[in-house]
């Protein structure tokens, strides 16, 4: 049993480090922006910087623990984004930020979940590139939707029209909740770089207890060996579906969080089409697929990146694809694998026992 | 009553009779051994015994219990595990986490009590290492348990692949081609493995092999099969004498 009980520790030790690596950067930061030391434009960044991680972790789940490639995470987020502003928005006076906000992230995860869910039916049955292509196509329809939609509350009750502004004949004291595509406006600014960090460490939470549960474990069987997991009895359909749908209502909290931090919002192919969903995979491919530390750290420093090189403004795309080829060399090529295993083995030679033993 | 009796089973791919009128009978604490040349069904009756084909006619009977067109999950919550004859373990995990994967269906807690850690969830955790780890003691894999699957030794995995298996707790055991692969001293080794498993926990087994040595060895009844059809059934000693099979299979 001891060899077992080691097992488990060492988990959580790991799991320990990613919550303790969060929780340093957000001390650091805090400490810099406090002296000064951050400029207004990388303290703007800071509340995306939290949702992309959120979605990361999220679609993480998705590509490295159920091992399907979903391209529709940015139509879960634009989900979770315009339910939850919807919501703040029309409860803006009658209830408290704080709670507002609670219920906002709740609504904005289970509709996002909900959606996912619906989407996973059809979809899961499909594989690889099929199931690709039809989350892409999923997201930009989402997108596209949300576009063409006109909501609005007055005392009458709850207006809605595909059509125009006009045509939802709404009373004089009525409030616009969508514009079609002017979007949201008005939500109220109820996240910040604390919030998100909270999230981001729920989020961590949620994802990390998931993988090492039960659940987790028939949702690995079935990427390792479909086959296999339904000779011992893994049902697969459902366990897909579960892994599917906490990945999609955890992008929805990325949604609320990015919502919330912006006076408009409307789904432009910049923040919810096809290249934002194609950004969070390569920040889930580049941390490493499966490792939910790397995409924290792929998703913050990939961010980052143009931010940085935007001094160089010519050759900022160039040297940002530069960056991504070595690091995709660095983690993937077996070459770079097996010298990084070396090097570890020589600045830590208590580690290799289990390896080399094989 | 036998433990497994199978009708009449029959399966076609197309213009192809892959399997026709196909009757067994294994007694409970049997060791039965299938044989036959290359393409002869064999895998193909694992196949439709566990639910992963569903056959075009004939009836599956598990001690009593009809399992003709149930799928593989309630196949497996029946009472049948089985091996493949190219490993398919969960190699990406580790070998402990294979084994829990097998007792998956006996040890619940829901997804909830998991990402929350209630108590339920290790009190059930707790039970399913030790459970495991006392499979993995049993079939001498305990000082692997926390190596990835894929990183273990050939035979070992084909020790952790029965010893999956056996974590659902069934009835019958079918093992497909389980020396393939394998060196002499391996195969001995599994033979010791297999008869171990039959008399420790009084498991029915039925075997795929090419192996000879093995069948003869280990087995007490078999049936050979040819082009699909059942071309002799009987004690072991008997079949392996039959001129038909001879002819057919094991040359003269």
């Amino acid at each position: 049993m001891k060899v077992n009980k080691s097992k488990v520790s060492k988990t959580t030790k790991n799991d320990l480090i990613t919550y303790g690596m969060v929780i340093l950067t957000y001390i650091v930061v805090q400490l810099l922006v406090s002296t000064g030391h951050v400029s207004s434009l990388i303290q703007g960044l800071l509340v995306p910087f939290c949702t992309y991680v959120i979605v990361a972790v999220a679609l993480n789940l998705t590509v490295g623990i159920l091992g399907e490639l979903s391209l529709g995470h940015a139509g879960f987020m634009c989900v979770g984004a315009f339910a939850s502003a919807v919501f703040s928005l029309a409860f803006k006076e009658a209830l408290p930020g704080g709670f507002r906000f609670f219920l906002a992230l709740l609504i904005g995860a289970a509709s996002a979940a909900l959606v996912g869910f619906l989407v996973g039916i059809p979809v899961l049955r499909l594989r690889g590139d099929y199931l690709a292509i039809v989350t892409l196509a999923f997201g930009e329809i989402i997108k596209n939707i949300i576009n063409a939609l006109y909501l609005g509350v007055d005392s009458n009750g709850v207006h809605f029209s595909m059509k125009d502004a006009l045509s939802l004949h709404m009373e004089e004291d009525g409030l616009m909740l969508i514009k079609g595509a002017q979007g949201v406006t008005g939500t109220p600014n109820d996240s910040d770089f604390t919030v998100g960090v909270i999230l981001i460490l729920v989020t961590l939470f949620i994802v990390l207890n998931f993988i090492h549960s039960r659940t987790g474990r028939a949702v690995m069987s079935i990427r390792d060996n479909r086959i296999a997991a339904e000779s011992v009895g893994i049902n697969v359909t459902k366990y897909k579906l579960i892994a599917f749908t906490v990945s999609a209502s955890l992008a929805g909290v990325a949604g609320v969080l990015y919502a919330h931090n912006l006076s408009t919002l409307n789904a432009l192919p910049k923040n919810f089409g096809y290249n934002m969903s194609i950004m969070i995979l390569v920040f889930v491919v580049l941390g490493g697929i499966g490792n939910i530390r790397g995409s924290i750290v792929a998703a913050v420093l990939l961010t980052l990146l143009p931010e940085v090189l935007r001094g160089l403004s010519d050759y900022r795309m160039l040297i940002y694809s530069i960056v991504l080829i070595v690091m995709m060399i660095f983690n993937w090529s077996p070459n770079a694998v097996f010298f990084r295993k070396r090097l570890q083995q020589k600045l830590l030679p208590g580690r290799k026992a289990e390896k080399e033993a094989v | 009553m036998a433990l497994l009796e199978t009708k009449n089973l029959g399966i076609s791919f197309g213009g192809l009779r892959a399997v026709n009128a196909f009757d067994i009978s294994v007694e409970k604490g049997q060791l039965y051994g299938l044989i036959g040349p290359n393409g002869a069904g064999k895998t193909t009756i694992f196949n439709l015994l566990t639910g992963v084909y569903q056959p075009d006619e004939g009836a599956i009977l598990l001690d009593g219990v009809n399992l003709t067109g149930k799928k593989t999950i309630e196949i497996c919550k029946a009472g049948i595990a089985r091996t493949f004859q190219n490993i398919r373990l969960f190699h990406d995990m580790p070998v402990l986490d294979n084994v829990k994967v097998g007792l998956h269906n006996h040890y619940p807690y829901s997804t909830f009590e998991g990402i929350l850690r209630l108590p339920r969830y290790h009190k059930v955790e707790k039970e399913m290492n030790a459970k495991a780890m006392e499979l993995l003691e049993v079939f001498g894999l305990e000082k692997y348990a926390d190596y990835k699957a894929e990183n273990l030794p050939y035979g070992q995995q084909r020790k952790l692949e029965i010893a999956r298996a056996m974590a659902t707790n069934p009835k019958l055991l079918l093992l497909d081609e389980p020396a393939a692969g394998m060196n002499p001293n391996e195969t001995g080794e599994l033979m010791e493995t297999i008869r171990f498993v039959r008399d420790r926990f009084e498991m029915t087994i039925l075997l795929i092999e090419h192996d000879m040595k093995l069948v003869a060895g280990i087995c007490e009844k078999l049936t050979v099969l040819n082009f699909g059809e059942v071309l002799a059934q009987g004690e072991t000693q008997e079949v392996l004498n039959d001129p038909h099979v001879i002819t057919a299979y094991l040359g003269e």
